[in-house]
């Protein structure tokens, strides 16, 4: 558990975060998501302690992050970054080794980690292990800067805005990505980003700036449903808010028994990818499967009324 | 690529036998020289005052490469920041001093010899390594060094295994600099007595003789162009080897 307790920073005469306190819950994506200038990269900069507080405490597991040394606690806390920030004259295996060495890892055993993660991010270990940054591709590099982050098991891993410059499609690669491995190690994750979008789609809570206020932290369906500011509001956007919220809905939950034309969509599918399908093939409803079996449909009429009911 | 390969072996062979075998060119030189007077430099072997002259150069240049590299880290952290322009100063005033105004006030405290000679090439060899080493420094990847701090490299760690290794290539440009400007340099040490290839010219200049100024010089050129070109294979073969080209 991460306790960000009142928490402020002041340059000047500008404060750049104004007390902010919110807790994160081991195992779950955090996303922290507001315009350019509104603190996201001072508040994330402080929990590893890049930056001083003004005032204020960050705890990981009850322990004041004060109580180490500022470079002992950054080893036990993932750090990536937009634009990556690999060692461009180190290889892939010496950037992802990088904090097992400083640690004092055994060799055997951070060569073992090395290719665990590269298979873990779908790059062939023999093949990428001894490249030079400057050899792999916007994406590899970014998933290299990641798969460096994670490399001790760190408590806690900070992400500061690290797909910003992916082009979209790979930009949704990597986000999958992320999550399907942040799934499978149980990692805590906190992600900065000024894309909502990102920010709904990755996000198990998500913290809106403002100003360096925290103007609102809740799931993404409560942030698209209710959001508790008009910033909030403008930043889900009010024309896709109902398509944001079906995004979040599995067909699952509105199945119904009956036939209907087409071909079958998996039951953890979305409601918007529904919708779509509806539009598209100009049905009215869908088959709905579930491990090959079809268990019922999706009506186009049922995705309408469940939009309305938060419009 | 192609004229390189050709023309670096034959440049090295023309150098070691205008240093071994000095009077294979008696004939290519005798037009040079005054009637009747030597047309071979013979008074001391070539050899000698050869590997004497690079000898000049390479402790003069070690030593500055040290100096510069040292208050080039000094002055690009923080606490040595305040003396960044002073430094600068100070190093820009090595070199606009005329090499033969260092020898003079430099005879009267080290005497005659190699020591004015290695204080001079020394000074002038200090500007474009602190030069090149401090540009390096301060343009550095930005987001290397945020990176370099966030896994938590401490200031050691960080200087030694970043920041030095990625300031390396400009830091050998300015050194290539430096070894060629000593190269010429060294010559005028032997005014001072000091042994460098400069005698042979010297000697030419004093006995109004040809022949031997352009042995002398043809020596320093092959051998300034010979070290230039060998420090740039280095560092391009640096650059591959490390991804940082
Ligand atoms: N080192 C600094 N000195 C002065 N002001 C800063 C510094 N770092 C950030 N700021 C200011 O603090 C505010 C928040 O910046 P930042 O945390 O980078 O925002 P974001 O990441 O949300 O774009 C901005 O107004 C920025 O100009
Ligand atoms: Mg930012």
């Amino acid at each position: 558990m991460i306790e960000i307790d009142d928490l402020t920073k002041i340059y000047g005469d500008a404060t750049a975060v104004d007390h902010v306190t919110m807790t994160v819950e081991t195992g779950t994506i955090t996303v922290i998501v507001g315009t350019s200038g509104s603190g996201k990269t001072t508040l994330l900069r402080m929990i590893n302690r890049l930056e001083e507080p003004t005032s204020g405490e960050v705890r990981i597991n009850g322990e004041s992050t004060l109580a180490t040394k500022p470079h002992l606690l950054r080893r036990r806390i993932g750090y990536a970054i937009q634009g990556h920030g690999l060692f461009p004259h180190h290889t892939v295996a010496r950037n992802i080794g990088a904090v097992p060495q400083l640690l004092g890892w055994e060799r055997d055993k951070i060569r073992a980690r090395v290719d665990e993660l590269l298979s873990l991010f779908s790059m062939e270990p023999a093949a990428f292990r001894s490249r030079y940054p400057a050899e792999l591709s916007g994406g590899q590099q970014q998933r290299v800067g990641v798969a460096r982050a994670l490399a001790s098991r760190p408590d806690l891993l900070l992400m500061d805005e690290p797909f910003g410059a992916l082009d979209p499609i790979i930009r949704a690669r990597a986000q999958d990505d992320l999550r399907r491995i942040q799934r499978q190690l149980g990692s805590t994750i906190m992600l900065v980003t000024h894309d909502m979008e990102e920010a709904i789609r990755l996000g198990d809570m998500v913290a809106v700036m403002d100003g360096g206020k925290l103007v609102q932290y809740a799931t993404p369906a409560e942030i698209i449903a209710e959001p508790a500011t008009p910033f909030v509001a403008e930043m889900v956007g009010d024309v896709e808010r109902p398509l944001r919220l079906l995004s979040l809905i599995p067909l699952s939950e509105l199945v119904e028994d009956g036939e209907a034309e087409g071909a079958a969509m998996p039951a953890g599918a979305s409601l918007r990818d529904a919708l779509a399908a509806c539009l598209w093939t100009g049905r009215s409803a869908v088959p709905v499967e579930k491990d090959g079996a079809t268990i019922g449909r999706v009506t186009f009429a049922a995705i309408r009324a469940r939009a309305e009911l938060h419009a | 690529m192609k004229v390189g390969t050709i023309l670096r072996p034959a440049l090295v062979l023309l150098l070691l036998a205008l240093v071994l075998r000095p009077e294979w060119f008696a004939p290519v030189f005798a037009p040079l020289a005054p009637q009747g007077a030597p047309v071979i430099y013979e008074r001391s072997s070539l050899l000698s005052l050869s590997l004497s002259h690079l000898g000049l150069v390479a402790a003069a240049t070690a030593a500055a490469t040290l100096i510069a590299v040292a208050l080039a880290i000094f002055v690009t952290r923080p606490a040595g920041a305040a003396f960044r322009p002073l430094s600068r100063t100070i190093t820009n005033m090595g070199q606009t001093f005329p090499p033969v105004a260092v020898l003079a006030l430099a005879v009267p405290v080290l005497g005659f010899g190699a020591g004015p000679t290695l204080v001079a090439l020394f000074l002038y060899g200090l500007l474009p390594i602190f030069e090149n080493t401090v540009t390096a420094l301060t343009t550095l990847p930005p987001a290397t060094m945020e990176a370099a701090r966030g896994i938590g490299l401490n200031r050691w760690q960080r200087l030694l295994r970043v920041e030095l290794p990625l300031a390396l290539l400009v830091m050998l440009t300015g050194i290539r600099l430096s070894v060629v400007i000593a190269l010429g340099t060294a010559t005028i040490g032997s005014t001072v007595a000091a042994r460098t290839l400069g005698e042979v010219i010297i000697a030419g200049l004093l006995t109004n003789n040809t022949a031997f100024v352009l042995q002398g010089g043809l020596i320093v050129g092959l051998f300034a162009v010979l070290i230039y070109d060998a420090l740039v294979q280095l560092e391009a073969w640096l650059a591959r080897r490390t991804g940082t080209s």
